[in-house]
């Protein structure tokens, strides 16, 4: 196939995107629904976000609630079961789980946004440009992120968004740098030249041709943080740097319970059960994103 | 350079007009999401020893599936049928182990893109090297003094310091020749070159062809030539064969298909020439593009983009049968109304050059 | 190549004193050291928080702290603790040798698991083992590496507990008091260190796993395999020679740069076994608002995650010849 890209006609310039745009996001759309494991993730991770926000609405027990039932094992009276102090233990992960969305949502979406700018303002720029802003992302990586963020946490933290502001704000680095990767390599297509030649500005460039380019990589980024975010954030909280009580979060839940394993086991599974169930619907979210926008599939040969 | 490689110990090369290959019914499907793509239907066709027989056409044809077929280097999810016979044994029937020692020993194979072609991080002289010792037991030091000699024969300059090289430290064409003297190596009785100039320069294409021919001389072997560019075959092939959305369409000697086609789709290739003898005539586009292989209608597979269609090549696919000569086959149920004709008397030029400008329009979109 | 190794060791240093600048800044802008002194009950007299913030040095300006305080680490002096008996620099010395024994074997484990069945994977792609270890691998993923770890302390309680002797030991580095002899000693530490290590490497080598297998598939679908099988090379030789080879290249830097990570979960592996190690360490500095320790913890990580990097630019330089030293 001869390449057709470099032949835009200048009238077309300013509508390129809308036609390639929608053909490409049914395209993407079909090979996401080919990923069964992806498909059905996606179910479980919305009604995992329905029963967290309408269920623990709904249910019959608030999540701070004393009831008269200390130390009850699972019952269709408690599905999960109750602690020392009586609290409903199905509500408790319910609001748990509310907090740790929250936190590792907000973390993704921050980063990504801050992120993506810097990483695509270097890549895009080079020179001199590239090079402090990169340094300093490679700073930001040099440190292992838990131990930062307790340290910033331990006096700063406490309540959810400071938590999740703290994770984000040690996150984008690791975005810049893939931003920065794929617009290193979206620079050099005809597309790009093509707009620069017809005088396209910089601002431009990078808004309506670099970015959508970019979507695919930075979605399925996206998609891992989010699992990452609530990994650190129930790993933060465990350690004591996290959200701390009243607050709750599903990691300050298994700390908690962490004690009561042979008594109460059920006080540390379900909570432990529901970070796996996010992290692991999400990755394989994920990996249905990736392979829908580069399918990396076994071509055959002409 | 004490140690002497002998090349064929107890093998003789057959007399010159001996079939060495011999592909009958070659059937290859691969799975897929819409149901099995059918890549390669029924495809027979026979090779002499001495002879250079070119396979033609577009993408997606199934002309690289064939011969990757006969190598059995196709991904373990195609379905493979039919039979493909050298020197007497089925290919096809053959234990992993047996095939491993006829690929690059007695068919070689010379792939399309030079660039990705050479492993990067051994240098060339290892690369051939590993190609003679995995049929020869000779040491090292024996292997890379014949991988030199393979590099002067292809014409690298300085041949014994560019054996030290890695691919990346050559160019396209250079790397090219690497990849010519592998498929050398082991004096082959066939060498599948798979569009071996596409992915070059213009001005490297030539001396690739040259290489080949001098491969082809050194080894005396067949060669199975495959492009999409009908320039590449004329004045190298012996015979030719135009394929289409799976199948062969037209076979027949040289001069029979470049002068006498009897298929439209091979007139319309050979109107899409640039021909330096004749100046000042245009190209002729065929419009249209290959159908696709997934749940194909009935009736000819050119049929929608064929000037000469007509109700009969909705009904039924057109079998190959002979046409001018016994020998000149083809498959198209107008093949007799094409005696004399130019392609630009089949092929509508307006027209064609309006639906390319119109295409143009629409896929010119990043 | 020497001379690229000296030049890309020249240009750590920079880096390195630019990230004990944040590191310190940070440290010093988060948290008070005399926090606790103040908020004691009965509050601490006047004249132990004046005596205090002259032995942290706090009544100097940031910039004056810190450089007394990077100036005092090339004499082995990495500034005072709020526990004023406390010696820095010689307990994170005995700190960092618990530690890196753990992350060490931990990371030596995860990789070579990794590649295994990376390799595995990539080999019999799509069959029952493949789907497996893939699933395996998205779990380790998904799990919280100390809820993990909780489950394995509490499966070596239960071994313990149905042997009817401590077989595992599942709380400390070593056995308090140690035992005598070296040979008890080091059997008794290795007694210590399986289970952290096991629960560290899973974590490493889930993601290692899938990365060896996406690039040992990218490696043997590419053309230069076909054409080392055109040659009539075994299918076995195609892929060590020509498949592991060339896939295992781009490892070396995932593997550096996942060195802060795996810090940072032998902090909580730590904090599940109980071990007095680095992780412990950083733990207490933070509540205890030590800002000097805190700082001389993450000023050692970073060191340590440079020298990885460095280690994996040179190594990659060796393995890969298209790498120019220009």
């Amino acid at each position: 196939m001869p390449d057709t890209t470099t032949a835009i006609p200048p009238q077309a310039e300013e509508r390129e995107f809308t036609v390639a745009e929608r053909s490409q996001a049914q395209l993407v759309f079909r090979r996401f629904l080919q990923h069964r494991a992806a498909v059905v993730s996606l179910c479980v991770f919305v009604a995992l976000i329905l029963l967290a926000y309408v269920g623990g609405w709904l249910w019959k027990y608030d999540a701070g609630q004393y009831t008269p039932d200390n130390s009850v094992p699972p019952s269709w009276e408690h599905p999960f079961g109750t602690d020392s102090a009586g609290r409903d233990q199905f509500a408790q992960v319910l609001r748990g789980t509310r907090i740790s969305l929250q936190v590792s949502v907000s973390v993704a979406i921050l980063a990504t946004l801050v992120g993506t700018l810097w990483g695509s303002v270097a890549g895009y720029f080079g020179g001199w440009v590239d090079t402090v802003m990169m340094r300093i992302s490679d700073l930001v990586l040099t440190l292992p992120l838990i131990a930062v963020a307790a340290m910033l946490a331990h006096n700063f933290g406490g309540t959810w968004y400071l938590i999740a502001l703290v994770i984000a704000a040690l996150y984008w680095a690791y975005v810049s740098r893939v931003a920065r990767g794929v617009v290193l390599s979206l620079r050099e297509k005809e597309f790009v030249e093509a707009a620069r030649a017809l005088g396209a500005s910089d601002t431009r460039i990078i808004l309506r041709h670099l970015v959508p380019n970019a979507l695919g990589s930075i979605l399925v980024n996206l998609t891992i943080l989010v699992a990452l975010a609530i990994l650190l954030e129930t790993s933060l909280s465990y350690l004591g740097f996290g959200v701390t009580p009243p607050d709750t979060s599903l990691g300050l839940l298994v700390s908690e319970a962490q004690t009561a394993l042979t008594t109460r086991p059920w006080l540390f599974y379900f909570p432990g059960l529901f970070i796996i169930i996010i992290a692991l619907t999400i990755n394989f979210i994920g990996d249905g994103l990736r392979d829908a926008f580069d399918p990396q599939q076994t071509k055959v040969r002409q | 350079m004490s140690e002497q490689i002998d090349l064929a110990p107890q093998r003789r090369k057959g007399t010159k007009g001996d079939v060495v290959l011999e592909v009958s019914g070659l059937d290859v499907s691969f799975p897929s999401g819409d149901g099995p793509v059918r890549a390669v239907r029924g495809v027979d066709y026979t090779l002499r020893r001495g002879e250079v027989l070119g396979i033609v056409g577009e993408s997606g044809s199934g002309k690289s599936v064939t011969s990757m077929a006969v190598m059995r280097l196709l991904p373990t999810t195609a379905r493979v049928s039919g039979e493909v016979r050298f020197d007497g044994r089925d290919l096809l029937g053959l234990s992993e182990t047996e095939m491993t020692r006829i690929r690059g020993s007695r068919i070689s194979m010379i792939f399309q893109d030079p660039m990705t072609s050479l492993n990067p991080v051994y240098t060339i002289g290892a690369q051939i090297a590993e190609a003679v010792r995995a049929h020869h037991d000779v040491s090292k030091q024996a292997a890379l003094d014949r991988a030199v000699e393979l590099l002067d024969k292809v014409r690298i300059p300085n041949a014994r310091d560019r054996a030290g090289s890695f691919p990346h430290e050559l160019s396209g064409g250079m790397r090219q020749r690497v990849v010519i003297a592998i498929a050398m190596a082991n004096d082959p009785d066939v060498i599948i070159a798979d569009e071996p100039t596409t992915a070059l320069d213009v001005t490297v294409q030539a001396q690739i062809m040259d290489a080949l021919s001098a491969a082809k001389e050194e080894t005396g072997a067949a060669m199975v030539l495959i492009t999409h560019d009908l320039g590449v075959i004329a004045g190298q092939a012996d015979r030719v064969m135009v394929m289409y959305a799976g199948k062969l369409v037209e076979v027949g000697s040289a001069e029979d298909v470049f002068y006498t086609p009897r298929m439209p789709y091979t007139l319309g290739l050979l109107g899409s020439l640039p021909r330096m003898d004749r100046p000042s005539e245009r190209l002729t586009p065929i419009p249209g593009s290959p159908p696709s292989v997934v749940n194909m209608p009935p009736g000819c597979p050119f049929g929608p983009r064929c000037p000469k269609h007509t109700a009969v090549c909705d009904e039924t696919e057109p079998e190959l049968r002979a046409t001018t000569g016994p020998d000149h086959l083809a498959a198209c149920h107008h093949a007799e109304t094409l005696a004399g004709a130019s392609a630009d008397d089949v092929f509508d030029t307006e027209v064609a050059d309006a639906q390319a400008l119109h295409q143009l329009a629409e896929e010119g979109r990043p | 190549m020497l001379a690229f190794a000296v030049r890309r060791i020249l240009y750590s240093i920079p880096v390195l004193i630019v990230a004990s600048f944040i590191i310190f800044a940070l440290g010093s802008a988060s948290a008070d050291p005399l926090a606790p002194l103040r908020e004691k009950n009965p509050p601490a007299p006047q004249n132990v928080i004046d005596a205090e913030t002259v032995r942290l040095h706090l009544d100097q300006p940031l910039l004056a702290r810190y450089f007394s305080w990077l100036g005092g680490i090339f004499t082995g002096d990495f500034g005072p603790s709020v526990v004023s008996t406390a010696n820095i620099g010689s307990d994170l010395a005995d700190r960092f040798l618990v530690t890196i024994r753990l992350i060490a074997l931990a990371m030596l484990i995860a990789l070579v698991l990794a590649v295994v069945i990376g390799v595995l994977t990539a080999v019999k792609q799509y069959s029952k083992f493949d789907y497996t270890a893939t699933f395996l691998g998205f779990l380790f993923l998904a799990m919280p590496a100390f809820w993990f770890a909780i489950l394995l302390k509490q499966a070596g309680i239960e071994f313990n507990n149905a042997v009817g002797t401590q077989a595992i030991y599942t709380i400390g580095q070593v056995s308090v008091p140690p035992p005598q002899g070296t040979g008890a000693y080091i059997l008794d530490v290795i007694g210590h260190m399986v289970l952290p290590t096991i629960s560290l490497a899973l974590i490493s080598y889930a993601a290692w796993s899938r990365f060896t297998r996406a690039s040992m598939l990218e490696v043997m679908n590419s053309d230069y395999v076909r054409l080392a099988r055109a040659k009539g090379l075994t299918r076995r030789r195609v892929m060590v020679k020509h498949g592991l080879r060339t896939a295992l290249i781009p490892l070396t830097t995932v593997t550096a740069l996942d060195i802060a990570s795996i810090i940072g979960g032998a902090v909580v592996t730590e904090n599940v076994f109980q071990w007095k190690g680095m992780g412990d360490y950083l733990v207490t500095s933070i509540r205890m608002n030590d800002v000097y320790a805190t700082a001389s913890w993450l000023l050692i990580a970073a060191t340590v995650v440079i020298a990885f990097n460095l280690l994996a630019d040179l190594l990659y330089g060796v393995l890969d010849p298209r790498i120019r030293y220009a």
